[in-house]
């Protein structure tokens, strides 16, 4: 177990011996490891190192090594979304962060598990076996960027990118102890990101600290001609790395602490808030009525997002392809055997909610759902800078414990999945534990207003001892 | 409550192939997670638009220019079943 590394330290590691050296310790700790984060290895991560080491490369991530999700294209380097109907498939351009990332000097270390398609909220739905959390083997990391958030709490990569489309970033940080953020829906281009739910998802960073995901901001946000939701707006997030939440707004929406949530979970995150008013913020309680109608609003507009996006996968033109006479039945068994139980439940539920019949009663209702979702979100900020609440309504539950029923692993995205229905900027860091499991304190912020989100996140950072807490040896 | 049929029928629409085993299972599933979908009859929705898109943008545009495609070698690359510079698939009709 490497320790926890930041960017700073990293540099300055790279500064006394070299690329090289950083990324083969990285690779040595990956190849020791036992809790699956990994689904593919670069081959090519020591001979890109060792270019920045001769090539005297002066980005900002020179030579920090860094683990994609596995939904992210990379040239050359296979990305299947941890399903077998997109085995061996080796994209052939990189995704806009990618192309960022290379630029900046990153080395990418590899691929990340994850649920299949991001479809899940444990990783435990992967092709390739389920990842496991650093802290107690015998609980999930979170999903569906369990492995992005499981390799960086292992101490495997210093920083890693998921995707987040109803709190795949949050909801693993959460349970794996780092930092992760899901930015304002359009900040990132989304160009390259094998599309789950388009409408919902951004790509986010995750780390061991806070000024590591502004750092990975600075470089992964920006326009992008190439995905048309993209926004042109210029920000320097490293800007807002001051230790300074005087005169901070704070609203608590009361139905975050709902039905469900631990009530050691909820003592941690109001302790938070409490130690945000000795930091000199102030908090009230808000109400966000439509809260509870959310999770049912995101998963019918997900799954039929979905189930028209997942169509292009039919065995024609890359990945796994079953026989059949014709290209019907070639398809439809290709998509049986490929895709595994949740992705099915997914494109079956969103053809139906979309199909003739049912547009009206599910799928049209849950856009108009939406709109008063988004509107409790547009009242509650105008009150006050940010909210605050749980990520997760409890700590990481265990490996087998819901995957068997659909609907309790959705509940447990209650508090996510409405910020992605609003588009607004969210944040999971550590607040404490439970059990010796970690706990997220999700901070809330307005659209594109990212800094105050990640101002509020590095003082309580500055000012507590929860991230340095670092999981044990998993044997 | 969605019926044994109508999940073949829908799996018909998704092309992915049920058989008539796995439709009961399939039937069972889905009607539990549509049961809780169902709660979204209890909101009031008359007079508010959907939202299909959270951003203020709409008709986003390019200029007409031709640009070099991605070459048919690479777009081929990722499969076997090819020929003569195009895809091959079993018989459409």
């Amino acid at each position: 177990m490497t320790a926890w590394t930041g960017i700073s330290e990293i540099k300055q590691k790279i500064a006394e011996t070299s690329a090289e050296e950083v990324t083969a310790s990285y690779l040595e700790t990956i190849g020791k490891s036992c809790i699956n984060g990994f689904i593919t290895t670069w081959d090519k991560a020591l001979e890109a190192a060792r270019g920045i080491d001769t090539g005297g490369h002066e980005g900002p991530l020179a030579g920090v090594p860094i683990a994609i999700k596995d939904n992210i294209s990379t040239t050359g380097l296979s990305t299947t979304c941890s399903s077998k109907i997109l085995q061996g498939y080796v994209p052939p351009y990189d995704a806009h962060v990618i192309e960022k990332l290379r630029a900046a000097g990153a080395v990418i270390l590899g691929k990340t598990n994850m649920d299949e398609f991001a479809m899940g909220t444990s990783t435990e739905s992967s092709y390739y076996g389920a990842t496991l959390n650093p802290w107690d083997a015998a609980r999930v990391p979170g999903g569906s960027s369990g492995g992005s958030a499981a390799v960086v709490a292992a101490g495997e990569a210093p920083v890693s990118l998921g995707s987040d489309t109803g709190g795949s970033v949050r909801c693993p940080a959460a349970f794996c102890g780092v930092v992760g953020l899901k930015p304002t829906y359009g900040c990132i281009s989304r160009f390259g990101l094998i599309s789950y739910a388009n409408s919902l998802e951004q790509i986010g960073p995750l780390a061991t600290n806070v000024a590591d995901i502004a750092t990975l901001m600075d470089v992964i946000a920006g326009y992008d001609p190439r995905d048309s939701t993209s926004i042109n707006r210029e920000n320097t997030y490293s800007n807002a790395m001051k230790d300074d939440v005087k005169g901070l707004k704070i609203g608590v929406p009361e139905e975050y602490f709902g039905e469900g949530i631990d009530e050691d979970v909820e003592k941690l995150v109001w302790d938070a808030i409490g130690k945000y008013e000795d930091m000199g913020a102030s908090w009230k309680k808000v109400s966000m009525p439509h809260t509870k109608y959310a999770l049912a609003s995101y998963y019918i507009i997900a799954m039929s997002e979905a189930s028209s996006n997942l169509a292009r996968f039919d065995g024609t033109r890359y990945g796994f392809r079953a026989d059949g006479d014709n290209w019907h039945v070639m398809a439809s068994k290709t998509r049986a055997q490929g895709f595994g139980e949740e992705v099915k439940r997914r494109i079956l539920l969103g053809t139906y909610a979309l199909s003739a019949g049912y547009h009206d009663k599910y799928y049209l209702k849950s856009l108009k759902v939406r709109t008063l979702v988004k509107q409790d979100f547009d009242r509650a900020l105008a009150e006050v800078d940010v909210l605050m609440g749980p990520t997760m309504p409890t700590p990481a539950f265990r490996i087998g414990e819901k995957i068997d029923d659909p609907l309790s692993l959705y509940l447990a995205d209650v508090n996510t999945v409405p910020i992605n229905l609003a588009g607004v900027p969210s944040i999971s860091l550590p607040c404490g534990f439970v059990e010796g499991m970690p706990v997220g304190l999700q901070i809330i912020g307005k659209h594109f207003d990212e800094n105050t989100v990640l101002r509020a996140a590095y003082s309580f950072e500055q000012n507590t001892e929860h991230h340095t807490r670092r999981p044990g040896e998993v044997a | 409550m969605i019926t044994k049929e109508e999940v073949e029928h829908v799996g018909w629409l998704a092309r992915v192939e049920i058989d008539e085993k796995e439709s009961d299972v399939y039937a069972e599933k889905l009607n539990s997670v549509l049961d809780y979908f169902g709660q979204l009859d209890e909101v009031d929705t008359k007079d508010v638009p959907p939202t299909y898109h959270v951003m203020d943008v709409v008709n986003v545009f390019r200029e007409d220019v031709v640009k070099e495609s991605m070459p048919q070698d690479i777009v081929l690359s990722n499969t076997e079943h090819k020929k003569e510079g195009n895809f091959k698939s079993p018989r459409i009709m």
